[in-house]
């Protein structure tokens, strides 16, 4: 579904992410791991397609589209859709106003709402005066109404408390993988998500499928992220560095 | 015999305003004063119908306390429907009140320039409004401004009342006939809250891009009176220069400024309010948001400490969403005492991108995005305003062209 080949990505002058390759495959839950810094949502907003993310090589393909240089909102039509970490304030902008403006389909956001126990947020200027917590939950609505089949979240878990973490997991998991925990229909459903986490918290409400680790700008390792996300627990991210380092000596060896 | 108010106002009739271009008041003709009564304001034609529509008026009886509407300088309707409250054209109520004249002139200086020089001396004629002692007056009065005839020169005066513990609202709709292409309104308007009175004023322009506009405004505040006035000028005008003034002189006043204004290209908008905070415990909020889609437009903004114990804030945003487009934003704060607690904040600016984009990324396009931000940032400034206009101020924001240019 997304294929991310060869990125180099500048923010205000400075390359962030060096040649980074990594796909996502439609019916799978992604995960990014990495150190702060690493570069991860850097990589979200690039796909997302924000200014200020300048592409300088490589090709950004969705379901086998070029939309490397694509208006932000030409992408979202196309079915990305982003829970970003530190949203703008819309002073003056409902969240019921905005909800409706973009709300797809069948969705009763009112009933999402109310799950997320944000009914009373409704009547509340988008973000402004918004908790951590808050703005998750905001975004998660807001995504639910907006219903993309490519999913990018932006450290879903952060800044929310032990209660309302359920019912944010619950609703990231109806969004991705709709009322069925079948593989089957999962794939069948077309959506994915590429999901990054530092605390692998939210692995407890989706299925992951794939893990990436990210360090410096690219991608140092992949493979299942229940396996990755222990590993960098007990070793930490530095570990992951150099055991890419040495992968490399040894393909150098052995050519 | 000549009044000392009168000589005043014959030895300001040159005098330039402080703020605003100088209009040469000899370029119009005197407005008319003798259009023919109107028994309803269900009869007047569609087309001026909607214009009223437009600046916030309903055209009906339904639902209000008391209506009126003045054209050009004719009273051609004035009536009361509900209880509590008196609304009659003021010339009549000089007539029915003979204390009024204590009133007169008494918030608003004769000689404060020369519009309110001509104003004064051309006895001008304006509405009335008087809510009785102890009155609850639950619908609104609503009048209306009207300009009907080309290069016409209104005057207006009018004097509003609210007796002792008395509630009552007002809308007032400014607007200008369709095919008037030259015209200039002058507007003396002296409010009186009497102790523990509470008043909401809401006012809508709809002028056009060939109006010269010149309201002059002061509301004069007993103790724990309570002052709510929103201004709603989206509509093209060709220049307005506008600075109410409210005189908090009773411990505990409050008085609250919402405003919203988009200057359109040719539009020279120059517009404040001020609050003198002269009892001890009073309270005032200026609030303006201002946009320019290609016109100038200056915020003002006063707060004059006087007395201990006063809190007051002032905040004037403005937006920029033309290259041609000027904003200016000019708070001040005076404080004569120590024991004031005063505050500003102003900012002018485009909008910002990340906001922009974060509702593309909801699949909004770029004009969709810039539209709901722009509402947004005006709505903010008119969330005072009553819910029965509520519907009308949002379909004219709706309507209101906020693509620069």
């Amino acid at each position: 579904m997304l294929e991310i080949e060869n990125l180099t990505v500048e923010v205000g002058g400075r390359e962030i992410l060096h040649d980074l390759s990594l796909n996502v495959m439609t019916g799978y839950t992604t995960v990014l791991f990495g150190p702060n810094g690493s570069g991860k949502s850097t990589l979200l907003m690039t796909i997302m397609g924000f200014s200020g993310y300048k592409v300088k090589s490589g090709r950004i393909i969705l379901n086998g589209e070029d939309i490397t240089h694509m208006p932000v909102n030409e992408r979202a039509k196309r079915g990305i859709g982003m829970m970003m970490q530190r949203p703008p304030n819309l002073t003056g902008v409902r969240l019921k106003d905005l909800v409706r403006v973009f709300c797809k389909g069948n969705v009763d956001t009112e009933k999402v709402a109310e799950d997320l126990d944000m009914t009373r947020f409704l009547e509340r200027d988008v973000n402004v005066g918004f908790s951590g917590g808050e703005i998750k939950r905001s975004e998660i609505l807001q995504l639910t109404a907006q219903n993309p089949c490519m999913i990018l979240l932006d450290e879903p878990e952060s800044g929310v408390d032990m209660v309302s973490i359920e019912k944010l997991g619950s609703k990231v998991h109806d969004l991705l993988q709709g009322p069925s925990h079948c593989a089957g229909w999962r794939e069948k459903s077309g959506k994915a998500a590429l999901i990054i986490t530092h605390t692998g918290q939210i692995l407890d409400y989706v299925e992951a499928d794939r893990g990436y680790v990210m360090c410096n700008g690219t991608v140092a390792c992949s493979g299942n992220p229940r396996e990755l996300l222990q590993e960098i627990r007990k070793m930490g991210y530095n570990e992951c560095i150099r055991c890419k380092i040495n992968r490399a000596n040894i393909i150098k060896e052995n050519i | 015999m000549v009044s000392n108010d009168e000589k005043r106002a014959k030895e300001a009739l040159k005098k330039q305003a402080k703020f605003g271009e100088d209009i040469d008041l000899e370029e119009y003709d005197e407005g008319s004063r003798d259009l023919s009564e109107l028994e309803s304001l269900e009869d007047l034609p569609g087309d001026t119908k909607s214009t009223m529509l437009d600046s916030g008026i309903v055209p009906s009886e339904k639902g209000k306390s008391g209506n009126f509407l003045l054209m050009d300088n004719t009273v051609v309707h004035s009536a009361v429907m509900g209880s509590g409250v008196e609304v009659m054209p003021l010339s009549q109520a000089l007539k029915v009140h003979d204390w009024l004249r204590d009133y007169m002139w008494k918030g608003v200086q004769p000689d404060s320039d020369k519009y309110t020089a001509e104003t004064y001396l051309q006895k001008a004629d304006g509405y009335f409004i008087r809510a009785l002692p102890g009155a609850k007056v639950r619908m609104p009065v609503q009048t209306c401004l009207l300009l009907k005839n080309r290069n016409t020169k209104q005057y207006v005066h009018n004097v509003l009342i609210a007796e002792e513990g008395s509630e009552f609202e007002v809308v007032t709709g400014c607007a200008t006939s369709k095919g008037v292409e030259k015209g200039l309104h002058l507007g003396i308007s002296e409010f009186f809250l009497k102790k523990d009175s509470k008043l909401t004023f809401t006012m809508v322009h709809n002028w056009s891009e060939f109006v010269g506009v010149r309201p002059r405004s002061s509301i004069v505040m007993e103790e724990g009176s309570t002052y709510i006035n929103n201004y709603v000028a989206l509509k093209p005008v060709k220049t307005i220069q506008t600075y109410p003034t409210a005189y908090l002189n009773g411990p505990n006043a409050v008085c609250r400024f919402n405003s919203v204004a988009v200057a359109h290209p040719g539009s020279m908008m120059d517009m404040g309010s001020r609050a003198v905070l002269n009892a001890p415990g009073c309270k005032a909020e200026l609030i303006s948001r201002t946009i320019t889609t290609g016109g100038t437009v200056i915020a003002r903004g006063q707060l004059v400490g006087n007395s201990p114990g006063i809190k007051a804030h002032l905040e004037c945003k403005g937006l920029i969403l033309s290259e041609k487009g000027v904003q200016i934003a000019i708070p001040e704060l005076e404080a004569h005492i120590p024991d004031v607690e005063m505050t500003h904040e102003a900012a002018v600016g485009k909008i910002a991108q990340d906001q922009v984009e974060y509702l593309m990324s909801r699949g909004l396009s770029e004009d969709e995005a810039v539209g709901m931000i722009v509402r947004g940032f005006l709505d903010v400034g008119i969330r005072g305003i009553p819910d029965h206009l509520k519907a009308e101020i949002d379909k004219i924001l709706q309507e209101t062209d906020v693509r620069g240019s």
